[in-house]
């Protein structure tokens, strides 16, 4: 008995080697296809999370290959890549599709980690880094990071508009000053990315901040809850990602802490966070990026084109419209945009490299009658970007759990800039100065 | 035929005390090296470079260094993402606070680092051993990734608390393009393992060796457990030291704690399990087989034209993973090292076994 | 002092949690002598079967009562089928190896049921809903500011925990099966010779910790939902084992309430200096410090070396 499984270790091992030979890499004819690679995570600890947001991005591909043929007729290809929010999987994904059918036209990694670690070598590649929502907040700031993209809002505008809407609930922004406000946050560079920002509100409004950490994966949370309870502070903010999020809103209820004084950063507001709570969640309050929780055309041409023809990446066609797909529909529509920029500069109806996708992403001019075609209209405010505004647009709304779906609950917020942008100038600054990079002149640009 | 023996004597000392005693090892081995050196970097493309090889390369440097505590010396250690994590961490401070540092100085300073406090989570394996002592090493893991977390002087105040180097330089040599930092690691991975070799086979080495076997019969026998465990520990913590700032420095280039978390130190432990407890050849088979596993894992459903989805690629992984290390530990404790060293006895017979 | 007290009892409760997870590591590690890893999967698992098969019950059945109890039922048969795969796969192959290799074979275990457990059942987080009280409820509102916080379903499941540990002591105690056990655990060999089934004991040890890890997994379930994150849970029970001492039913309780409380205690009031966070390493330092003077643990048995 031993002595077979021990042949049989040895008949894998040399499968194992004949695999290996298998796997070097084989070098696809570029087609003339334009190559999107997704990063995604459908496994692990964020899955509950990754798997809308990756389906979303998916549909997306799919409705507009299905709907226009692709952009100007040049079809959109994909290939998803599993990296389990683990930065050196996410290392290997990025190097196995850089090159691939001609080149990844950008990367969106959907992790703090791997950006931090892509965006070193992207420059040297000559690939896009896109990360809407999440990433590296002073990347905002084009001139010293030409490659990365944090479009839409980064984790400091985010910050501001949350304080901005707790202000509001108060009775405006003197009321803040001599009051307590909590950070829970996920111990992670994910969840220590806005505490500057976070800080330089607290001295411009005079509130005081706390600031709590979660050690990771976040399922354990009972120490951090009973603080609250005795500090008593006005208003949560809620850094979570991942079962952190239905863990913290839980314990909030153990300790009888109101869910309308939370506030979730928006990965932390996606359905699949309190769905399984429902009434007990009722109350709490997200941030969106953009409008991600209404509804527009997009929705209706992905379950057109896409689920009624038995295409859909989901399993249930109720999951289009929720959060977390509608944000991944977005970061795949700003996409396909930047290629279509990037189609208009360097030919229509011809694939374009990596490179000219960054070309397209700095240059990129959604108006809103734009967005209306796109069926973005009311999902999202026009984006325009340029060499020294990576990030094009910074408004958002409030989204609140009502027990059963999101329901946008505030007016457009637009984050103050007088707050955000020394932190990016500063942070840019320290990032060349480590760097020995010599920042662009974006006049001249 | 080709691999006798026959005819080769040991007429010195010297010779009798070669590490590759059969010429045809020494020719082999110097193949290897040559073709690592010189042809892998010339054919190999950017993506075999740096997806597959120079993590392997790293890996199998940490392996060495695990396998000197766990294989060589008996030590269960559960905590080596966060040894590697301090030879990364110090590297790095070393580099951001002296800008002058030479790279070599700066991941040698990130070996002593990782020595120092892997000395000082090894003092409790002088009271404690199997279980309790991984338990202590866990500590080691939590704790280290807690103070890389939460103490901003380490990451020099970055505000995410991710850290990023810049472009590498070895003595005025740029180290930037996959073949350069495939050379580079190669470099410090030969002359480690070289190192390691030499050690195990010296008295250290065997007094670690005793120790693992039994410490009690050990210390009748007039070796010191504390000198032996607490220098094992030192030599591979600097080893894994080294590997992390190699890890940080070459492979990722930006880094947060979760890179060196618990996973890692799972990681590190199966490749020596299956490679080989004991073997400093076996570390890089583990790191071989565990760095490969998952890219035939996703690759190989496609080339039969049955594409996995992603997530399930990720728990079959998962899946296989865990029944490997199950079927080696019954079938063969001693990893894949034995089945290349009967291999080896078989082909030293072949074809007149008899 | 009330915040005092409210912090102490919810190291209290957490402590159970992690007592109910650190009872199958003891378990096992009593009836076999494997440190068994796999326990924080097993209660994965447990609750992801849980889980989905309460769904399924309840919407097949229409009543929540019932389908939780068919559930429950068709969870435990689950769980004494992946003991019996278990024992016939793996540990049949590994009598008399050694601990270290033991404890290996069961991380690989960890890592095929985690994989099994997310093909199967999905990785999304579930919900089990045994109907448990959500609401904290105030005690000596007048005695303190703000009354002192309760959750009524802690109280459950110290209710729930308290009445395993009793069975557990029972069953070891007074029946063939639990004399059976204990001789297995002195002496492999010698319980084989005078007929003992070695086979047998250890999947009815296997099904039980499988059992254990079911109940661990509806309470932590339920109180907080079941997702992948939930065997890393097994990580924060490892100090309370180590501490209690890895032969002793009663260790498990007592060295998960004093983890428990320590680490409550510690993050809340030591936390704040040093910018928080602490609570998993201050667990398995508290656990250390212990084993320094203890290195068997407070109630585990003597080790004694011969040549």
């Amino acid at each position: 008995m031993q002595n077979r499984i021990a042949q049989g270790i040895r008949g894998l091992a040399v499968a194992g080697t004949m695999a290996f030979a298998l796997t070097a890499p084989s070098i696809a004819a570029a087609q003339a296809e334009q190559f999107i690679p997704l990063l995604v995570y459908r496994t692990g600890s964020f899955a509950p999370l990754g798997i809308p947001w990756a389906n979303g991005k998916l549909d997306y591909l799919k409705m507009v290959n299905e709907r226009d043929g692709g952009v100007n007729g040049v079809k959109l290809s994909y290939e998803e890549c599993e990296t389990a929010y683990n930065t050196d999987r996410g290392v290997e994904c990025y190097e196995r599709l850089k090159a691939k059918n001609g080149g990844g036209s950008l990367f969106d990694t959907q992790s703090t980690g791997i950006t931090y670690a892509v965006m070193d070598k992207a420059p040297l590649d000559k690939v896009p880094v896109m990360t809407m929502g999440y990433g590296r907040s002073d990347s905002a700031d084009g001139s010293v990071f030409p490659w990365s993209f944090p479009m839409l809002g980064t984790y400091w505008t985010a910050s501001d508009i949350i304080v901005q809407d707790i202000a509001k609930k108060m009775g405006g922004a003197d009321k803040l000053k001599g009051k307590k406000l909590a950070l829970v946050y996920h111990d992670s560079p994910y969840g220590k990315e806005p505490i500057p920002a976070l800080q330089a509100l607290a001295q411009k409004y005079g509130f005081e901040l706390m600031a709590l950490p979660v050690v990771a994966p976040g399922v354990e949370q009972k120490a951090t809850w009973l603080q609250i309870r005795k500090e008593r502070p006005e208003y949560v903010i809620l850094w979570a990602a991942g079962i952190m999020t239905p863990t913290a809103i839980r314990e909030a209820q153990a300790t009888g802490f109101p869910r309308d004084k939370m506030y979730g950063i928006w990965w932390a507001g996606s359905e699949s966070d309190v769905k399984d709570i429902g009434a007990a969640a009722k109350g709490y309050n997200a941030i969106a990026i953009q409008g991600s929780a209404d509804r527009g055309k997009a929705h209706d041409d992905i379950l057109k084109h896409v689920y009624d023809k038995d295409q859909g990446s989901a399993n249930s066609r109720d999951e289009v419209g929720t959060v977390a797909h509608t944000r991944g529909m977005m970061i795949q529509m700003l996409t396909v945009e930047a290629i279509r920029t990037a189609q208009e500069k360097y030919g229509k109806g011809k694939p374009v490299t990596p490179e000219q996708v960054r070309w397209g992403l700095e240059n990129l001019d959604i108006t809103q009658a734009r967005l209306d075609e796109l069926g973005f209209g009311n999902l999202m405010r026009p984006v325009k970007t340029s060499c020294a505004d990576h990030m094009g647009s910074s408004w958002a709304r409030i989204i609140t759990w009502n027990g059963q779906k999101y329901e946008t609950t505030s007016d457009w917020y637009e984050a103050d800039m007088s707050v955000v942008n020394p932190l990016v100038k500063a942070g840019a600054e320290k990032y060349a100065k480590e760097k020995g990079l010599t920042p662009r002149d974006c006049s001249k640009e | 035929m080709f691999y006798r023996e026959n005819g080769q004597f040991k007429a010195s000392y010297v010779e009798d005390q070669r590490i590759f005693k059969v010429q045809q090892d020494r020719v082999a081995i110097i193949a290897i090296v040559a073709i690592a050196a010189l042809l892998v970097p010339m054919l190999a493309s950017d993506y075999l470079l740096r997806a597959l090889l120079i993590p392997f390369l790293i890996l199998s440097l940490a392996a060495i260094g695990l396998n000197i505590l766990v294989g060589y010396c008996g030590q269960i250690s559960l905590g080596t993402g966060a040894f590697m994590a301090v030879g990364a961490y110090a590297a790095w401070n070393l580099g951001v606070r002296v800008p002058e540092t030479p790279l070599l100085l700066q991941i040698l300073a990130g070996g002593a680092c990782a020595t120092a406090i892997g000395v000082l989570f090894g003092i409790p394996s002088l009271r404690l051993r199997g279980l309790y002592l991984a338990v202590s090493t866990l500590a080691a893991q939590f704790f280290l990734d807690w103070a890389f977390l939460r103490i901003p002087a380490l990451t020099n105040y970055s505000t995410s608390g991710s850290v990023s180097v810049g472009s590498l330089s070895f003595f005025g040599l740029p180290v930037e393009s996959a073949a350069q930092k495939y050379l580079f690691c190669l470099g410090f991975v030969v002359v480690f393992a070289v190192i390691a070799k030499n050690l195990v086979r010296s008295g250290t080495g065997r007094q670690w060796m005793a120790i693992r076997d039994m410490d009690i019969a050990a210390g009748v026998i007039g070796i010191r457990p504390a000198y032996a465990k607490l220098t094992a520990f030192a030599v591979s913590s600097f080893i894994v030291g080294v590997a992390g700032a190699l890890w940080g420095f070459v492979h990722l280039g930006a880094w947060e704690p979760l890179a060196f978390g618990l996973d890692r130190s799972f990681q590190l432990l199966f490749m020596i399990i299956i490679g080989g407890l004991g073997s400093i050849a076996g570390s890089f088979f583990g790191a071989a087989f565990i760095v490969l596993l998952p890219i035939v894992l996703t690759n190989v459903p496609e080339l039969f034209g049955l594409p996995l989805s992603v997530d399930t690629a990720a728990h079959l992984e998962h899946v296989v993973f865990g029944a490997l290390i199950v079927i080696f530990l019954i079938a063969e404790p001693h990893g894949l090292a034995r089945l290349w060293s009967i291999g080896r006895e078989k082909l030293r017979l072949w074809p007149f076994p008899y | 002092m009330g915040f005092f007290l409210e912090t102490f009892l919810g190291g209290l409760m957490t402590g159970l949690l992690y007592a109910l997870i650190g009872l199958g590591f003891v378990l096992i590690f009593k009836a076999s002598g494997v440190f068994n890893f796999a326990q924080g999967a097993m209660v994965l698992v447990a609750a992801l079967a849980m889980a989905r098969f309460s769904g399924w019950a309840t919407e097949a059945l229409g009543s929540m009562v019932l389908g939780n109890v068919l559930a429950f039922l068709m969870s435990v048969a689950f769980m004494i089928a992946v003991a019996i795969v278990i024992e016939r796969l793996v540990l049949r192959h590994l009598v008399n190896q050694e601990l270290t290799t033991l404890l290996m074979a069961t991380l690989g275990i960890t890592y095929v049921l985690d994989g099994l457990g997310q093909m199967v059942f999905g990785s999304s987080v579930y919900t089990i809903d045994v109907g448990m009280p959500k609401e904290p409820l105030f005690l000596f509102e007048g005695v303190f500011e703000g009354g002192m916080l309760i959750n009524p379903d802690d109280l459950i499941a110290a209710g729930v925990a308290a009445t395993l540990v009793a069975t557990l002591a029972l069953l070891f105690q007074y029946t063939k099966v639990g004399r059976a056990l204990r001789a297995v655990a002195d002496d492999h060999q010698a319980a084989q010779s005078v007929g003992i089934p070695l086979g047998r004991i250890w999947v009815v040890v296997w099904a039980v910790a499988g059992i254990v890890a079911l109940v661990a997994g509806i309470v932590w379930g339920s109180k907080l939902g079941v997702q992948f994150s939930l065997s890393t849970v097994a990580l924060r029970a490892l100090p309370v084992v180590i501490l209690g001492g890895l032969t002793s039913v009663p260790g498990a309780i007592i060295g998960g309430l004093i983890i428990g409380v320590g680490e409550k205690v510690s993050e809340v009031y030591l936390g704040p200096f040093v910018g928080g966070g602490i609570e998993v390493w201050f667990a398995y330092v508290l656990a250390l410090v212990f084993l320094l003077f203890r290195p068997e643990g407070l109630f585990g048995e003597k080790h004694i070396d011969r040549v």
